[in-house]
């Protein structure tokens, strides 16, 4: 028995595909089933919340004008930003992340994601792409202070054609170290800035 | 309770003509604007500081003597004085210097400002915003409080022996509020010191307004200053009305679309939902404002944007009829029947001399003059010997 047994955590999925289906959504589905399972291997139970970033398409070209998310990217945001894991899965585009998949990451707060673990993947249609999973999205995470897993999940065109390019393999893989990482911390606790002042205010006046 | 307007002083073209009003004209369109206020019978102008195009209002303070010149009884504030990037050794002075002038009419709104090239202009670097905001303002209490200052701090030369002049009108320095979208150390700021926070309360859901004031609240009450809903509060807002809502949205909505803040983003019908703003007829202002009241409690002071976006000033000047003559007097009427005894009104200079006893002379004469005058002159002995 783990030390987890019985405890709950919360799996977000940030999906970036546009079409419906889409393989972008159909890779982060088969990273969640293989995260919530390698969760429960360890005695943790997973609720998954999923967010399509296509449904929030104009919410985020309004919140890069505005400066605030509005109802429904507020709740969107809330929910990645307050999960214990997040599974970041986007297509690439011109040799890198989509627009779509960026706005949402450049209008969390630079501290939202920190220490958080993550778990990154791609699809294209060519395997030509794959290394933009390690010169675009781990960046992007290294900068936001996220902790993702070695493992990056890419999946071009041939990995859905039965091919025998190891995605599955990979999958477990990556929801393995994903699962490690969130079984090794304690439950995300929600941050309100608002809660109680982080220092007093004596302390900001000696500019400590 | 205080209703008025405030302006940032956009320089701003007029989309539906296409014209952009000159400096001078917008200059004395903003001045046309102060007066008329007066007349209608709002209580508050307050007028916002920039330092690039396509503002005009570099210099508030002497803008604000201009107004006191021209007006009887209007408050005059900021929205907002620049804690971060102007020296808290000028602001002592000219604030100081306009209370005088406008015999006491006079408060300030201080804010960090938000434009990051702005502070390397004046020496300074918008990552230290809350350090500089926070260690300015200490200062400029005690440039006020204390005739005589010694001080040494982190970002401006100290000071020996300074004497910061005029001294405060009677006695008592200007009442200050203290301005933030999204800051709680500057709502903790406010609350230590027992000053007013002012929210924006245009750009940003009211839930997130709420959250800035409940927090203020909490902490003014924590720092002994009086209970939670004594709490010294006031709001922005926008608004564009007509006597029919149609009309007010048809309007308005080329100065939204292309507003220079929000324009080219989301719709006009969500932005009204999103935030404050209120297009529509007098009835709909008048409920929609008084809605702010269940969020953020009784509070002190409302100032409206009413001048922005290129809105030309013969319709500022129909908004400010409309708000006089068929909005503030219902809300005046339907906030003083809402707020318990206790809770107390935005204070003034009048309130503020009361409270500490009587006007007093504070002038600060012969004693240090003599004494600057004479380390001047040792020091011109000193030149002249060599």
């Amino acid at each position: 028995m783990s030390p987890q047994d019985g405890s709950t955590r919360t799996i977000a999925v940030v999906s970036a595909g546009l079409s419906t289906p889409s393989s972008t959504r159909l890779l982060a589905d088969r990273l969640t089933s293989a995260t919530v399972a390698a969760l429960r291997n360890r005695g943790i139970s997973a609720t998954v919340e999923v967010v399509e970033l296509r449904e929030h398409a104009r919410d985020l070209a309004d919140n890069l004008l505005t400066g605030f998310a509005n109802g429904p990217l507020r709740s969107a945001v809330d929910t990645v930003t307050g999960a214990d894991a997040v599974l970041a899965v986007t297509p690439i585009f011109s040799a890198s992340y989509s627009g779509l998949f960026k706005t949402f990451f450049d209008v969390l707060d630079k501290d939202a994601l920190v220490g958080t673990p993550v778990l990154m993947g791609a699809t294209a249609g060519t395997a030509r792409h794959s290394l933009a999973l390690e010169h675009a999205l781990r960046p992007l995470f290294a900068y936001l202070r996220a902790t993702v897993v070695p493992t990056a999940v890419f999946a071009a065109s041939e990995d859905w054609a039965g091919g025998d390019g190891g995605l599955a393999d990979r999958v477990d893989r990556a929801a393995g170290e994903l699962a490690d990482l969130v079984a090794g911390r304690p439950p995300a606790a929600p941050v309100d800035p608002f809660a109680a002042p982080t220092s007093s205010f004596e302390d900001l006046l000696r500019g400590t | 309770m205080q209703f008025g307007i405030f302006t940032v002083s956009d320089i701003t073209q007029d989309p539906t003509t296409g014209r952009t009003p000159t400096e001078a004209e917008r200059i004395r369109a903003v001045l046309a604007i102060a007066t008329k206020a007066e007349e209608v019978g709002l209580d508050v102008f307050a007028l916002g500081e920039h330092h690039n195009p396509p503002f005009f209002s570099s210099s508030p303070t002497t803008t604000l003597a201009y107004i006191a010149a021209q007006t009887s009884s209007l408050q005059l504030s900021t929205a907002t004085t620049l804690i971060t990037t102007n020296d808290p050794v000028k602001i002592a002075e000219d604030y100081a210097m306009l209370q005088h002038l406008a015999g006491g009419r006079v408060d300030l709104t201080l804010g960090r400002g938000n434009t990051g090239p702005v502070y390397p202009w004046f020496g300074q670097d918008i990552r230290n915003g809350i350090e500089l905001a926070v260690e300015n303002y200490a200062l400029l209490r005690r440039l006020w409080a204390e005739d005589v200052v010694d001080w040494q701090g982190k970002f401006r030369t100290p000071l020996q022996g300074f004497t910061s002049t005029p001294r405060p009108l009677d006695g008592v320095a200007p009442f200050v509020w203290h301005g933030s979208i999204r800051s709680p150390q500057i709502a903790e700021q406010a609350a230590y010191y027992g000053d007013g926070f002012f929210h924006n309360h245009i750009f940003w859901p009211p839930e997130h307004t709420q959250k800035m004031v409940e927090f203020y609240r909490k902490r003014y009450e924590h720092y002994g200053h009086g209970s939670a809903d004594q709490a010294i509060v006031g709001l922005g807002g926008q608004f564009f009305m007509r006597k029919n809502s149609q009309d007010a949205v048809r309007e308005f909505r080329p100065y939204f679309d292309n507003a220079p803040v929000y324009g080219h983003g989301p719709s006009l019908e969500d932005f009204s939902s999103q935030t404050p703003l209120t297009v529509g007829s007098p009835q709909q202002v008048i409920e929609r404002t008084l809605g702010f009241r269940d969020y953020v409690g009784d509070y002190q002071r409302q100032l409206f944007l009413i001048d922005h976006a290129g809105l030309p000033l013969k319709t500022v000047l129909e908004q400010l009829d409309l708000l006089g003559e068929e909005v503030v007097p219902v809300l005046r009427r339907e906030f003083a029947a809402l707020k318990p005894a206790h809770v107390p009104d935005a204070p003034t200079h009048a309130s503020r001399v009361a409270a500490a006893g009587g006007p007093k002379d504070v002038t600060v004469s012969a004693a240090a003059d003599d004494v600057t005058g004479q380390v001047a002159e040792q020091v011109r002995e000193e030149v002249e010997a060599r």
